[in-house]
């Protein structure tokens, strides 16, 4: 119904330039995403109100100066900087038409979500080696949903790209790949958005 | 709805103008070397202890913020939004929420500490 309206009215305003409703289906859906990761945003708002008000309840466990290895974090950090550009720079190749590009760019991406995952998991199962576990303090529990909850979304997004670059292979660059591509971009985006401030409020202001 | 509820409305055109909704090469190379800076600044001021205590969390938040704002602008293309623009309205609701549910915590908890 939506569909057909829309195809309706944007014939009505006159658009000469060949997009119909499946054009405005499809930019409607992008909103659509734009709105849940808006909500994505307020699900980490809470678990980083857990976290800073929980973060020195450690209960004779050990705290986040002792615990933080900043190494390893700040390669994190780095990777998914970086990653978030390749992104980038697949959309811009999808602009231009570039499919083998788009492919490529979205390949490096995934490879740096990757060594992102692998770096936190590394990090997280040395830390529990420790003693650092879930049910020690508040603290870790707070910290390992915090950034549990983010390598979660980054492995989500990490088997979505690999899905898509097989989608893209078949079907090639449509209106409704195109959608999915800048979708995917956004969610990339934003999980960039939401480490940044996990490196500042949980590792920066932990070890400083 | 037809009134090209996001910003985003001309992706699907197949050639031609399209890299102008979506950033150019430029744009986001700019905006990637701003946030390697942002990232770098409190890497190199935080660790070495150039500064401390309350100014250290300063510096800190402005410069995630910052890079928050490099990424919305340079990454995400908030700036290029069309008229009305839902997302920018979206974003600042979103925004409101997730700041009342932060320093409202912090705040509430903070009183909280009986002795």
């Amino acid at each position: 119904m939506a569909n057909h309206g829309n195809h309706a009215a944007s014939g009505a305003h006159g658009h000469d330039h060949g997009h119909g409703g499946h054009h405005d289906l499809e930019a409607l859906r992008q909103m659509g995403f734009w709105l849940f990761l808006i909500t994505d945003c307020i699900l980490f708002g809470t678990l980083f109100a857990t976290y800073i008000v929980l973060h020195n309840n450690t209960a004779g466990g050990p705290t986040a100066s002792e615990l933080f290895e900043m190494p390893g974090v700040i390669a994190e950090t780095f990777i998914l900087l970086t990653s978030s550009f390749t992104s980038g720079l697949a959309v811009l190749c999808m602009n231009r038409g570039n499919r083998q590009g788009l492919i490529g760019w979205l390949a490096v991406t995934a490879i740096l979500g990757a060594a992102f995952i692998g770096l936190e998991v590394s990090e997280f199962l040395k830390m529990v080696d420790e003693g650092a576990k879930i049910s020690t303090s508040a603290f870790l529990s707070g910290f390992y949903t915090l950034v549990g909850t983010h390598g979660l979304h980054v492995s989500v997004g990490l088997c979505w790209m690999i899905a898509l670059m097989f989608q893209l292979r078949k079907h090639g660059i449509t209106s409704v790949t195109r959608r999915k591509v800048n979708v995917i971009s956004l969610y990339w985006h934003f999980l960039d958005v939401v480490w940044i401030f996990v490196f500042t409020i949980v590792y920066m202001m932990g070890v400083m | 709805m037809a009134q090209h509820p996001t910003g985003h409305s001309h992706d699907a055109h197949a050639h031609g103008d399209s890299h102008e909704s979506h950033g150019s090469l430029k744009s986001y190379v700019i905006g990637f070397v701003l946030s390697l800076v942002l990232t770098i600044i409190p890497l190199v001021a935080v660790l070495n202890d150039m500064v401390e205590g309350t100014a250290a969390r300063v510096l800190l938040l402005v410069t995630a913020v910052l890079q928050f704002v490099v990424q919305l602008f340079f990454f995400m293309h908030l700036r290029e939004e069309k008229k009305p623009r839902w997302n920018l309205m979206a974003l600042i609701l979103g925004l409101v929420i997730v700041l009342t549910i932060v320093i409202g915590s912090i705040w509430i908890m903070t009183y909280n500490k009986v002795a």
